[in-house]
């Protein structure tokens, strides 16, 4: 057999009928729905008198819409309240696993899923949720689909897909004190553009990215599809099996064993062929922040926002021109001199404790600028929650004069109640800066935990390498 | 599924790259529980002023457009989230048709679900689209899948590809699903190989951690 790639492999594993000129149609070890973009699937088997064909490896969430203030009153928003109720009945109506804004084990979908070893290496996993490139971190074939996918998937617990191409993204080198995870994967989208992984499955490769714990590692991975890619993957190590280990989903004692020797195999072999490589130095690298309305639009803390003139091309000139336009940013103006109104620190890409921890590390002691109107702390899941409070993060967060919430998706998409209004202006931790993204008309800057509680503390943008700090997640 | 042959319909063109499906179907529609009824706030935040007042200067709101059923964009169309609320939304507006130089992966998949057509056409062959668009009041095109040709009545004629496949369950209007459960046997024999590795395929505990 000749080389082949840890995608090629996961695939090869999991094909259940293979024909010339076809999709393949590959088997889907695990399935994750949320109350969002699952009732029109669980509708569609209904009308169709088909049954869910394993029930037992769907896992259902309540994420998107939850409120993260006090989930014991009752929902106000009546559209919530439907999806909620319709979750709740699908999932008993077809034996489906659910945790329910009341569970402790309730969180973004995309923390929960490794948080309880849902998540596996090897495992191909789906959900209707482009984010779902997160779970890749472990070694996983992972990828967003659209609701009609969830559909098929509830019945056949298959999928009917083409193969990608492979980008191998190699980071080589030790990133510098300050740049995290998500300054890698914003520098990757920088370099390559939003569309730039179209068609393919990144394999995250390199020093920078074998020294990343696995929350880091999800980080890059879930913005993968910011790049374009539908999946990004991170061969397993012994980082992941540490990781893996005592987590309620995940097998015990000799089943362990015999897991971790399979999760072994799951690596690229050497002189297997990519259709791409993209390369970057993680020593060049800086903290990010982007200035537009795509992720692609980024740039190191200590530049400026650039000029529309620099832009070769006429069309990124011209969307150059728009973004502007809509964050009412002036060309030159140097990234530290933009002010910002509020501070969100939450979401599937950075909302994990580490993230906390180095959020936390930096405002500790400190308070939030007077400037600022509101600065959210949302945790990732009720577990996070949890996690942080035994170590004393919510006093911290809370004495510098942040809101501490309960998990939930919060304000990346604001579907509850925590919107950006119009015109003001975040430094965020969340995967979207689109217009509208936070609430209409609102103006977003993704950032790093450390480079958003930094902000907060400030009231605008600081280089957070000149800060004395030891964090370097 | 609505078989898709071949159309021919009114053009509008929306010129922009990197439109993502927050700007199709923003996040306040996205908790309706039915796949009806999108065409209303498809483009919402571009398309209305505030009272759902019709945005004058959105070229979807120009009179001339008004009933188009194909739609001209730029690369990259329908990036970001995986919402099927966003082909709900295209199809339900009357758009049975999209010519563009590139989609993104899962908004490109999401449209076969529903029958419509995604044509990819080069950057020079949108050009002239989009200048014959704006040029002539009322100019149509004809999209014929059958042909894998795109036509005006003005001598303009581009052939595109598209994977044989997709363009047969189009032409068909075939279930996926119905597809997939012909390989059920298949899929039952590839199970029971699966159990010879109860790690992979079983879930421990979930008796023990079910809910609800």
């Amino acid at each position: 057999m000749p080389p082949r790639t840890l995608y090629e492999k996961i695939w090869d594993a999991h094909l259940v009928h293979e024909e010339a000129g076809q999709p393949s149609l590959i088997y889907i070890d695990r399935h994750l729905i949320h109350e969002g973009t699952s009732p029109q699937a669980f509708a569609g088997i209904k009308a169709a008198g088909r049954k869910v064909r394993r029930p037992e490896l769907t896992f259902a969430v309540m994420d998107h819409s939850v409120s993260t203030k006090n989930r014991e009153l009752p929902v106000l928003d009546p559209d919530a309240a439907g999806q909620f109720a319709t979750l709740a009945n699908n999932c008993q109506e077809f034996g489906v696993n659910l945790f329910d804004m009341h569970s402790q084990n309730q969180g973004i979908v995309h923390i929960i899923g490794p948080e309880l070893g849902i998540t596996q290496p090897g495992f191909t996993i789906v959900c209707g949720d482009s984010h779902t490139s997160t779970h890749g971190a472990f070694g996983a074939l992972a990828f967003g689909i659209g609701t009609s996918e969830i559909e098929h998937v509830l019945a056949t617990q298959c999928l009917s897909q083409f193969k990608s191409k492979t980008a191998k993204v190699e980071i080589s080198g030790k990133r510098p004190k300050g740049v995290t995870a998500k300054d890698l994967i914003l520098a990757v989208i920088g370099k390559i553009g939003i569309a730039g992984g179209n068609g393919h499955v990144f394999e995250y490769t390199g020093e920078a990215v074998r020294g990343l714990s696995m929350e880091g590692r999800m980080t890059m991975c879930n913005m993968s599809i910011e790049g374009g890619a539908r999946a990004g993957m991170v061969a397993p190590d012994e980082t992941t099996f540490a990781y893996m280990e005592g987590r309620p989903f995940v097998p015990r004692g000799e089943d362990f064993q015999v897991a971790v020797d399979y999760w072994k195999s799951l690596c690229s072999d050497p002189g297997a062929k990519y259709d791409k490589t993209i390369a970057l130095r993680a020593e060049e690298l800086a903290p990010m922040v982007t200035w537009g309305t795509n992720p692609g639009m980024v740039t190191q803390v200590n530049s400026r926002v650039p000029s529309p003139d620099s832009f070769k091309d006429s069309v990124d000139r011209q969307a150059a021109e728009r973004a502007l336009e809509y964050m009412a940013l002036k060309p030159g103006t140097p990234i530290e001199d933009i002010p910002v109104d509020r501070v969100f620190i939450g979401s599937c890409t950075n909302s994990r404790i580490e993230d906390l921890r180095a959020a936390a590390q930096i405002v500790a002691g400190k308070h939030v600028a007077k400037s600022l109107k509101q600065a959210l702390v949302v945790p990732g899941s009720r577990r996070v929650k949890a996690a942080a409070e035994k170590e004393g993060l919510d006093k911290i967060f809370r004495d510098a004069g942040f809101e501490w919430r309960d998990a939930g998706c919060s304000m990346c998409i604001g579907m509850n109640d925590d919107v950006l209004p119009a015109g003001e202006r975040s430094a965020s931790t969340s995967n979207r800066n689109f217009e509208g993204r936070q609430g209409k008309g609102s103006r977003t800057h993704l950032v790093s935990p450390m480079m958003a509680a930094a902000a907060a503390i400030e009231g605008h943008f600081v280089d957070i390498r000149k800060w004395n700090t030891n964090g370097s997640e | 599924m609505e078989p898709f042959i071949k159309h021919t319909g009114l053009v509008a063109p929306l010129d922009r790259v990197n439109v993502d499906t927050d700007q199709m179907v923003p996040k306040q529609f996205l908790k309706l529980l039915t796949r009806e009824g999108y065409g209303r706030v498809l483009f919402y935040d571009w398309r209305y002023l505030p009272g759902e007042r019709p945005n004058p200067d959105f070229v979807l709101n120009a009179p001339r457009y008004k009933g188009a059923s194909i739609i001209l964009a730029r690369a990259n169309f329908g990036c970001g989230s995986s919402r099927e609320h966003a082909p709900w939304a295209i199809l339900d507006y009357g758009f049975r048709a999209i010519l563009a130089p590139s989609y993104a992966d899962i908004f490109y998949n999401n449209c076969f679900k529903n029958g419509i057509l995604p044509v990819t056409l080069t950057n020079e062959q949108m050009d002239e689209l989009f200048a014959r668009t704006e040029t002539n009041q009322g100019y149509k095109l004809t999209v014929d899948l059958e042909q894998q040709v795109v036509a005006d009545d003005r001598g303009l004629r581009y052939s595109f590809s598209i994977d044989p496949f997709r363009r047969e369950c189009l032409l068909k209007g075939l279930d996926d699903i119905g597809l997939t459960l012909q390989h059920e046997s298949e899929i039952a024999a590839f199970e029971k190989e699966g159990l010879r590795t109860p790690h992979m395929y079983q879930p421990v505990d979930v008796k023990f951690h079910r809910e609800g």
